[in-house]
């Protein structure tokens, strides 16, 4: 009997319930960026500023001279702002190849032939770009505000600014899901990760280029909804309390967040299909 | 005594009932009614004569502009997760999970179809040992021959253990020898294990070999379906034939005598002698009769070339 009759058996174990795929889509994603030594040193470099604040927290807590260092609602907008750098680095490194590369490889048709919808799939690509960013951006902000407590001995600064929380969770969830929508969008429109990525700092570039010499030309900051950056950065100053900075009303920079994610999510809805048909 | 258990075994299962699909102008399906049996079954066409759009319609992948398709019971359009939970799919074009290697791919695959990860990776190496690849299965997926990738494709379709398995174009790319393994094993899936399987192919001899129904598709539509064995031998006999003497004016005594015949590349005809005409012997009664001196009678074998080219039309 050739070795292979032996070797074939029928499977009487459990199994999960649909719903749950998305989950296997983001662990085993997570898990291949984990195991790159370049994404690591990515990730650790990334968390350099919580380093700094925190240092900052710390001095300003225990050396009362050092009051210039103690920090404000707005210091912890700074820290976000900081990380806007990293959050397109990672956007850029983890995002561009996660639909992309399965379209190369034609990974959809295998993906959706299993226990699972489009919705899932999706959700999973997003978990692992949403994981990295929120880890460089909500974590160590929300991280900042603990310390910040432990540090005093007491939680007075959270208590007579306790909209930080909120700040902090819509302020960074606002940064990282345009992000992360309008990356995996692009991402589901080639099969290079390269070209992506290339067309994702095409695009943030080229908004914030065109925003600046319209700023040069007319001299006033209404047209700042133009640029991709700026409106996110003009939506977080309105969450953290902050004065705008920009003369755009919030409101048109909402819509137009609001409006990008909608697009990408419709591109997502017509790319994401286990039969590319071409009529 | 349990009736239900041999018409289960009986019951098709997939079942295509006025299915069309339209990609823009071209109609890709043409309201194809079809049933599936149970066991191996071959759905076999030329190219573009929609046999993947059958596959890919009952997947879920494309939706048919109209027409119900069931698999396993089950409603294409209300269960499509349910199904493709308890069906293994084989595309054609090459398909793997980037930078993986083929273990973990395989479990990968498994966990996705909702087994436990332990249990996926178990059945990882199961799978991997029966298509061949146990000795490669650490390696990235893609480094692998064309060979190997018709088999990844194979393990990761079998396994979460599927009831029925969609095989498209299972041996394309494959030298002689990996082609004649991968046959092998859709046989033995088909007829040992137990597992359902509708092989698409436009090769007569892989359907063949490996499935006992065909379903034949032609342009959009379904030529002909039924057992291969049944579609093959009709009521009579075919012998190849070579006389001496006046050869049009034979055909005409052997067409009064109620036979068919058909005339092949050389000089050598086939002749179809219906059971009611009788045997071999009606034809040499009819030369005898005639006066013709055969040269040459054969019986010749039906094969499932013969029902494709009568199916969709030709000589």
């Amino acid at each position: 009997m050739p070795i292979h009759d032996q070797s074939y058996r029928h499977y009487a174990g459990g199994r999960a319930l649909p719903g749950r795929s998305w989950t296997v889509i983001a662990r085993a994603g997570i898990r291949g960026f984990i195991r790159k030594r370049t994404f690591l040193g990515l990730l650790i470099f990334a968390l350099a500023p919580f380093i700094v604040r925190a240092v900052q927290l710390w001095i300003s807590s225990n050396y009362p001279q050092a009051s210039i260092l103690a920090p404000t609602p707005e210091t912890f907008r700074q820290f976000l702002e900081q990380q806007d750098f990293f959050v397109f680095i990672i956007t850029v490194y983890v995002g561009a190849g996660l639909i992309a590369n399965d379209r190369r490889a034609n990974a959809l048709q295998i993906y959706l032939s299993k226990p699972l919808m489009r919705t899932e799939y999706i959700a999973g690509k997003l978990a692992v770009l949403l994981t990295f960013l929120l880890l460089v951006t909500f974590v160590p902000a929300m991280l900042l505000l603990l310390l910040k407590g432990i540090f005093d001995g007491n939680f007075t600064f959270l208590k007579h600014n306790v909209f930080l929380v909120p700040a902090i969770t819509i302020g960074s969830l606002i940064q990282v899901t345009l992000a992360a929508f309008t990356m995996l969008a692009l991402s589901s429109l080639s099969k290079s990760a390269r070209y992506v990525g290339i067309l994702y700092v095409g695009i943030t570039f080229f908004t914030t280029a065109i925003y600046g010499a319209l700023y040069a030309i007319t001299g006033s900051s209404r047209v700042s909804w133009i640029s991709i950056g700026a409106n996110v950065s003009q939506v977080v100053d309105v969450v953290f309390r902050l004065k705008p900075r920009y003369a755009t009303p919030w409101q048109v920079s909402v819509l137009v967040i609001v409006g990008l994610v909608v697009t990408s999510m419709s591109i997502l809805e017509r790319r994401v299909r286990g039969v590319e048909v071409v009529t | 005594m349990d009736t239900a258990a041999p018409a289960a075994a009986a019951a098709p299962v997939v079942k295509l009932d006025d299915v069309t699909v339209i990609y823009g102008k071209n109609q890709a399906l043409k309201n194809v009614s079809a049933t599936f049996a149970r066991g191996a079954v071959g759905l076999l066409g030329p190219n573009g004569a929609g046999k993947s759009t059958m596959l890919k319609t009952l997947l879920g992948f494309v939706k048919p502009d109209r027409g119900r398709m069931s698999v396993l019971d089950m409603d294409v359009a209300q269960a499509p997760l349910a199904i493709r939970a308890r069906i293994g799919y084989m595309p054609e074009s090459d398909a793997h999970i980037p930078g993986m290697n083929a273990v973990t791919f395989v479990a990968y695959c498994g966990q996705l179809a909702g087994l436990p990860a332990v249990d996926a990776m178990q059945r990882a190496h199961e799978v991997l040992y029966y298509v061949g690849l146990g000795e490669a299965r650490y390696r990235n997926v893609e480094t692998y021959s064309t060979g190997m990738k018709q088999r990844i494709k194979l393990a990761q379709a079998l396994v979460h253990d599927p009831d029925l398995l969609f095989l498209d174009e299972p041996t394309n790319g494959m030298d002689p020898k990996g082609r004649d393994e991968m046959l092998e094993l859709v046989r033995d899936l088909g007829h040992n294990k137990g597992v359902s399987l509708i092989l698409s192919s436009h090769l007569l001899p892989d359907v063949e070999y490996t499935c006992d129904y065909v379903v034949v598709m032609d342009k959009g539509q379904v030529a002909t379906q039924g057992p291969i064995d049944e579609l093959k031998g009709p009521a009579g006999r075919v012998y190849e034939l070579r006389i001496k003497g006046d050869l049009p004016r034979f055909l005409d005594v052997l067409a009064a005598a109620g036979m068919e015949t058909h005339s092949t590349d050389e000089d050598v005809m086939r002749v179809f002698v219906p059971a009611s005409v009788g045997d071999h012997r009606a034809i040499f009664k009819a030369a005898a009769q005639f006066g013709a001196q055969v040269r040459h009678l054969r019986p010749s074998v039906p094969t499932l070339e013969d029902v494709f080219a009568k199916a969709i039309g030709e000589e």
